[in-house]
């Protein structure tokens, strides 16, 4: 579906080590990904996620290669690709002392989004994600999964056309998690937003998606589903996972 | 969209923020009074007796101990307001809060710049309160002062503010913060202009003067003095604005990508 589409991230050869660390952290990774795609980026604990979607926003230097959002190059055009993404990071970023509907409302001036229509948006986003009512709560007073719901919600405020979710489900239980990778899957559809989600949770991925498989910095197999299992020869995504934590366990051994 | 109203966008959101997040931290908001307050009515009611302060400018006439401390405490309360801008930067970044601010599609010195006014403008609020309570107890200044002021809190909460700022760039774990606080704010509180007369501390002891002349604060503290009694003081605007200016751009420089 997305291979024909127009491709809305672009990362190019990229590599990244860390100033104090001897080891390259991201070695030669590539990943491409179109309008309305859901691109699952799997991998163990440690494998180089975070890292690679802090270069994708910018929060760190490029060191070698090259990412565009939507055609505007990372570090050449940074303003512009950054206003085309929202980003959902594996920490909670919301301010538990304000309410909903202020949080939002500082994301949105964030954004550049004037009052008004920065209130329509934040009315149309909070019903989506069935929080209209609870727009005057402090986030102190929601639980865990309302919280995420409201962060995608402010990622999704100035019509991003890409979204980055970084491990975005990790603390909630099963029921809650299912919902939300539900409901972003439900997204790419209905906005046609491409989405990079990172994960280590093999059962957030559908048969469908993409898949770039991350370990140690580097890409060890990509493509739709089944194209991986066939070529791990796998019955299903645990297994390959399991195959790459018994490869981490080979090497640690011969390294000891 | 034009740029400058993306730019007046973010500005309005993080400035309605701050005020938002000090208005509902009450005991914050209370801490902000009560320290200045204690000053004003405990400590310089009880040196009353025992300092005179003779005419020095800006003041045209004797003056009582209280009015002379009060634009020390005025600056206090800056200085406190900008260490805790600091110590809530540094605990947005620990929770990783601080990451939103920075992908917002705007320039990272433009980010940090309205942090740094907003935090200026919550400290003025401030200010206007404790000066409030300070005229309700009858400790007045002119008129017109309280108006004249403006400019110079603006800017003195700018330069304590960027102060803070840079500091929340140096200081990498929470844990070291209070440590390093005291090792700022009270050797920039008392070596300073804030509690007596440079010139009195000279006949005590010079070096110590010297200390105090060397002091950004005490620059901040004669700004706010001279401007409340609607006179210009040129060097401590020069060296408030340098100062500024300095601190912020190693901040700026401080939270650039690795």
């Amino acid at each position: 579906m997305s291979e024909s589409m127009p491709t809305v991230l672009e990362v190019l050869n990229l590599a990244y080590r860390y100033p104090e660390g001897a080891q390259p952290v991201l070695d030669d990774v590539s990943i491409s990904i179109g309008k309305g795609c859901f691109h699952a980026l799997l991998g163990p604990n440690g494998a180089g996620k975070s890292t690679l979607l802090s270069l994708i926003t910018g929060l760190r230097k490029l060191q070698q290669g090259r990412i565009s959002v939507a055609g505007a190059d990372i570090e050449q055009q940074n303003m512009r690709a950054l206003a085309r993404m929202g980003v959902v990071f594996q920490q909670p970023t919301l301010d538990l002392d304000l309410t909903v509907e202020q949080n939002l409302n500082y994301f949105a001036a964030l954004n550049g989004l004037g009052p008004k229509q920065a209130r329509q948006r934040i009315a149309d986003e909070l019903e989506r994600f069935g929080l209209a009512a609870r727009r005057k709560e402090r986030i102190r007073q929601l639980n865990g999964g309302h919280r995420r719901r409201v962060e995608i919600a402010r990622a999704l405020l100035h019509e991003p056309e890409l979204l980055l979710f970084d491990e975005a489900t990790v603390g909630l239980d099963v029921p809650t998690r299912q919902q939300i990778v539900d409901h972003v899957h439900q997204l790419c559809v209905e906005k046609n937003i491409a989405v990079l989600w990172a994960t280590h949770l093999v059962d957030e991925v559908f048969d469908h998606d993409k898949v770039s498989l991350l370990d140690k910095g580097k890409i060890v197999g990509r493509g739709s589903c089944s194209a991986l299992l066939a070529e791990w020869q796998a019955p299903g995504l645990r297994q390959v996972f399991s195959q790459l934590a018994a490869r981490e366990y080979d090497t640690t051994e011969v390294e000891l | 969209m034009s740029s400058g109203s993306r730019y007046w966008n973010l500005f309005r959101g993080v400035v309605i923020r701050e005020t938002l997040r000090f208005i509902q931290q009450r005991e914050r908001f209370l801490a902000a009074l009560v320290r200045p307050l204690m000053w004003l009515f405990v400590f310089a009611a009880g040196f009353r007796a025992a300092l005179g302060v003779s005419i020095i400018e800006p003041y045209e006439t004797y003056i009582s101990y209280e009015v002379y401390i009060l634009p020390g405490l005025v600056a206090m309360v800056q200085l406190f307001n900008g260490m805790q801008s600091s110590l809530s930067m540094i605990v947005d970044r620990e929770l990783g809060s601080m990451r939103v601010l920075m992908v917002a599609p705007i320039p990272r010195w433009f980010i940090l710049f309205s942090k740094l006014l907003a935090g200026a403008v919550v400290s003025v609020f401030q200010v206007y309160l404790f000066l409030a309570i300070a005229w309700l107890f009858d400790i007045n200044l002119p008129v017109m002062g309280y108006i004249a002021v403006v400019p110079a809190l603006i800017l003195s909460g700018v330069m304590l503010g960027a102060l803070g700022m840079m500091l929340s760039s140096a200081i990498k774990q929470l844990e070291n913060f209070a440590g390093i606080m005291n090792f700022v704010i009270f050797p920039m509180f008392f070596l300073s202009s804030a509690l007596y007369p440079i010139w009195k501390i000279g006949e005590a002891s010079p070096l110590l003067a010297l200390l105090c002349k060397l002091n950004p604060f005490t620059y901040a503290v004669e700004f706010i003095r001279f401007s409340l009694y609607l006179k210009y003081d040129q060097l401590s605007v020069g060296v408030v604005v340098i100062c500024s200016c300095m601190f912020f751009l190693f901040a700026v420089q401080r939270f650039q990508r690795t």
